[in-house]
């Protein structure tokens, strides 16, 4: 953590959060009660538990909660939801957060989660549908063509169990079947995000 | 007495028939007793068996009654006759209901039953009719000393119930602290806002009462007298004297703000633009009179950003300040930070904490303050500097762990709530007169024990908190309000208007010649047999109520009307010469006589059990109610107070041959439970000397012990007795037997 004095209470940062993150009018509603840290079981592992979140926000640090690891590491248990005294919607507002960090470029680099993510997503979108195989090359190669074939050798037998069972089509790489309609849905993607950009303000 | 006539009545109902022999009770209370007459009755509280005993009493002169049947906490109202001694032998909760129903346990049982019979026929023959208290003031005025929310409410309360009330107001209007105040915290739904305070319209309700008179620039010169005849100089304006006569009065004096001159690391003081809680809400009545927005109070400048820094100079463990939390001061700073969040939605408020105490409702409030944006940070501000016309306050964030500053062109500092008691006169007169700042008395009473309320804690005048709020120890005078605890305006009001209450309850009671709370119609009173009064002043000393003064030739005087029956003084006297008419050393001790001793070799102790009739009592009656067994060695006599307990009885009972003594107590200390605030505490240091005693008898100390039993004890109390016993059995047999 930087020694500086970090920025001074204002309430721009959490107006822009209500604003800008999905369920982010709640952050304010907080008591700092902890059980959400207390709850959470993979409270251990991260940068910044939510009840800190909640207070960085506050104090306007708004680099460093866009920039934590924390909301990628959730697993969406819901147990912080679950106990939570106020009834914040934690786990949503931790994806709000993600995503707000992800659109703004702010979020960790090479961040595991936001990796996949953003592989599922474009593999997901491309032809409508999630084509398997190469999500999981995708994956497995992500990290550099030498670690790629390492996992790919590594996990082999099961590939072959997969193909025998008949539950992976190799011709899948090759183009792969799509939905029906793959650019209406580009459109309508397209729609959404400019209705969501024009909502929240975002320029880009 | 020569027109004394006794009757005993043993009754068999309730099982009593079945597990005791009941005609060898009546035998004992004839021969053993002496009652001149003797009656059994297999259903006495029925309306025949009542009418039995009326009719005694009205045909055959009855004037004593020992009745042997339940607990004298049962059936109280078919056994109340008026005009008679009264006393009862506790056959069902004492006897079978706390002994095992076998063949083996019968001996035992019908000893028990036996002892109890012989005990309440040597009480009897020692008590007289109580005769009610002879100083009987008729007033019925009630005197409220603070024209503030919680004293014009009680004067309200008190008027509305038909009594007569004077207001005593050191200012020059009504209204006190709450007048100052902008707007107060909500106290009803939906708790979401700050709302009026309402004080206009109690000044003018209280102004307009026909029934309230109001002195204000007055003060008390002095009080003297007892409940239903107080007698009040009031210094008025211009420094007149009047006199006024009242039968109670509650004292509503209130608080003042921790002074912020003290917090100078805060800006205390030194710094225009930090302010105290009662500040800022000048700031706000200032700002709403002139229909403009709070302003910087150093240049008049634009707020935009406001911090209320709580708990300062409170729950200071240093010692440099207070430390208590005043309760209030969350949610004042949560109304006070709406003030700007609902003039401008853009000020940025921080409220900073350390714990955030909301009680009740006020939850909903801190939502509603949440949702209005209000910043709530968790930290400790270490200072507040000038940085040009803003001040910077430096803190330590406590969740994110770590050093933080933060620009505020307001600082409210939400100080602690200092009682206004007036002296505390546990502090000796010369070393209040050598103070820096001499206090000043609120009532000026006329009383040997000094002029004031006694304090419990950090200044607030003592009210028995725990159990009955309002009863302080000066009978017949309330405290009421932030002078006894800390609390919010809400809370001053039920408070006050409890004190009203109280405050009538005491004029009733004293105009009936009766005991107030809690001996509530306890007519019988202390006198004092002043031949043999050695002047020791242990009595005037340790009265926990200040009822007894001393009269020219220094003797004790009693002032019946503030006496409250617990017989604290009967247990100080070293010389016994104090006693009540149905209470004395003499009804305790002849039933300590009364039992029939086993010898030494029967491996049958005797345990004398002086149990609090308050607590430890019932706690027994209960145990035995929910089935716990005590052993059948114990002899259990229920006494006001342990602070009524004379040493004498305990050297009595151990000359006797009673193998040990158990006392049975409240709670003392600083959250004291006892009835009568300092009886437990009397009687625990007189008992801590006791061991000398025992030793110079050639008894082993543990043959004497005392213990703290609430009245939610069921389960303890008969588990502490049969240890007691089996430790006694361990010790062996008194060697003190067959000599008395």
């Amino acid at each position: 953590m930087s020694a500086q004095v970090p920025e001074r209470y204002r309430n721009d940062f959490l107006r822009e959060v209500e604003e800008r993150v999905e369920e982010g009018r709640w952050v304010k509603m907080c008591m700092q009660c902890g059980v959400c840290a207390g709850s959470c079981p993979f409270g251990p592992h991260w940068e910044h538990s939510p009840q800190k979140i909640f207070m960085m926000i506050r104090a306007g640090k708004r680099a460093e909660v866009l920039g934590s690891d924390s909301m990628w590491m959730c697993t969406s248990c819901y147990n912080c939801i679950v106990r939570c005294p106020r009834k914040l919607p934690i786990t949503h507002i931790m994806h709000g957060l993600a995503n707000y960090a992800h659109r703004l470029g702010l979020a960790p680099k090479g961040q595991p989660t936001r990796e996949f993510a953003r592989l599922f997503w474009d593999n997901c979108i491309k032809q409508g549908r999630a084509n398997e195989l190469k999500l999981t090359l995708g994956l497995y190669f992500k990290d550099g063509l030498a670690a790629g074939i390492k996992t790919a050798l590594a996990m082999k037998g099961i590939g072959l169990g997969m193909f025998k069972a008949k539950r992976i089509n190799p011709m899948e790489l090759f183009g792969g079947h799509r939905i029906k309609d793959v650019k209406g849905l580009h459109a309508i993607i397209a729609k959404a995000r400019e209705i969501e950009d024009r909502r929240k303000g975002y320029t880009s | 007495m020569a027109d004394m006539k006794t009757a005993a009545y043993v009754c068999s109902g309730c099982g009593i028939g079945d597990r005791i022999d009941a005609k060898q009770l009546e035998r004992i209370a004839q021969k053993e007793g002496k009652m001149q007459l003797v009656r059994g009755h297999e259903f006495l509280c029925s309306a025949e068996g009542v009418a039995l005993i009326r009719e005694d009493i009205a045909k055959e002169g009855v004037t004593h009654v020992a009745i042997a049947a339940c607990s004298r906490r049962a059936k109280t109202d078919a056994f109340a006759f008026e005009g008679v001694a009264i006393t009862r032998a506790n056959l069902r909760e004492g006897v079978i209901w706390s002994q095992p129903d076998t063949e083996d346990a019968r001996e035992l049982t019908q000893d028990m039953a036996d002892d109890y019979v012989r005990m309440a026929c040597a009480e009897l023959k020692r008590m007289k009719v109580p005769a009610g208290n002879p100083d009987r003031g008729t007033s019925k005025r009630i005197l409220v000393v603070g024209g503030g929310l919680s004293g014009m409410t009680a004067a309200l309360a008190a008027a509305g119930a038909g009594y007569d009330v004077v207001i005593v107001e050191k200012q020059a209007a009504l209204g006190g602290r709450a007048a100052q105040w902008h707007r107060r915290i909500p106290y009803r739904n939906p708790y979401d806002a700050p709302v009026e305070t309402g004080i206009a319209e109690l000044v003018a309700a209280a102004g307009a009462h026909p029934r309230i008179k109001v002195h204000v620039n007055a003060t008390l010169a002095q009080t003297k007298g007892a409940p239903g005849r107080f007698s009040v100089s009031v210094c008025v304006e211009g420094g007149d004297m009047v006199t006024e006569e009242v039968g109670a009065i509650v004292q509503a004096t209130g608080f003042t703000p921790y002074d912020i001159a003290r917090l100078p690391e805060l800006g205390g003081g030194t710094n225009p633009n930090v302010v105290d809680q009662a500040g800022l809400e000048r700031l706000a009545l200032e700002a709403a009179a002139k229909g403009e927005p709070i302003r910087r109070p150093s240049d008049g400048g634009e707020v935009k950003r406001v911090v209320f820094l709580q708990c300062a100079g409170q729950r200071d463990d240093s010692g440099a300040h207070l430390p208590y939390c005043s309760g209030h001061c969350c949610l004042t700073s949560i109304k006070q930070a709406m003030y700007f969040k609902d003039a401008s939605p853009s000020i940025d408020t921080v409220v900073m904490y350390t714990d955030l105490r909301t009680p009740g409702l006020g939850e909903d409030f801190y939502r509603a303050g949440q949702a209005r944006g209000i910043l709530f940070t968790k930290g400790r501000a270490s200072s507040v500097t000038a940085d040009g016309a803003l001040c910077k306050v430096a803190f330590r964030d406590l969740i994110l762990d770590e050093d933080a500053a933060i620009d505020a062109d307001l600082v409210v500092l939400a100080t602690g709530m200092v009682a206004n008691s007036g002296v505390n006169i546990d502090i000796p007169e010369e070393e209040r007169q050598k103070m820096e700042v001499k206090p000043v008395s609120v009532l000026n009473l006329a009383y040997r024990q000094g002029p004031d309320m006694p304090q419990l804690k950090y200044g607030f005048t003592d009210s028995h908190f725990i159990c009955f709020p309002y009863e302080t120890r000066r009978t017949g005078i309330y405290a009421a309000g932030p002078v006894r605890r800390p609390m919010d305006m809400a809370q001053a009001a039920e408070d006050a208007t409890g004190a009203a209450l109280k405050a009538i309850q005491a004029v009733e009671n004293a105009g009936l010649g009766r005991a107030a709370h809690p001996r509530v119609g306890d007519l019988s009173f202390p006198t004092a047999r002043l031949e043999g009064c050695t002047q020791c002043k242990r009595c005037t000393v340790e009265c926990p109520f200040g009822a007894i003064d001393e009269d020219e030739k220094r003797y004790p005087l009693f002032n019946e009307s503030r006496c409250r029956r617990c017989g604290t003084c009967m247990g100080a006297c070293p010389v016994r010469v104090i006693s009540f008419e149905n209470y004395s050393v003499d009804t305790v001790g002849n039933q300590i006589k009364a039992i029939d001793m086993p010898d030494e070799f029967s491996e049958k102790p005797r345990i004398l059990v002086l149990a609090c009739e308050n607590d430890a009592y019932p706690a027994l009656d209960m145990a035995a109610m929910s089935g716990a067994m005590y052993s059948a060695f114990v002899r259990v006599i229920p006494v006001r107070c342990l602070g009524s307990v004379n040493t004498i009885w305990i050297t009595d009972a151990l000359n006797g041959g009673w193998d040990g003594v158990m006392l049975m107590g409240c709670k003392k200390g600083d959250d004291y439970q006892c009835h009568f605030v300092k009886g437990s505490e009397m009687a625990a240091y007189r008992m801590s000397k006791t061991d000398d005693t025992l030793k110079q008898m050639g008894l082993e100390t543990e043959r004497v012990a005392t213990y703290e039993v609430a009245i939610t004890d069921v389960a303890r109390v008969s588990q502490l007795i049969n240890e007691y016993v089996a430790k006694i059995q361990e010790i062996g047999m008194s060697p003190m037997k067959g000599f008395a």
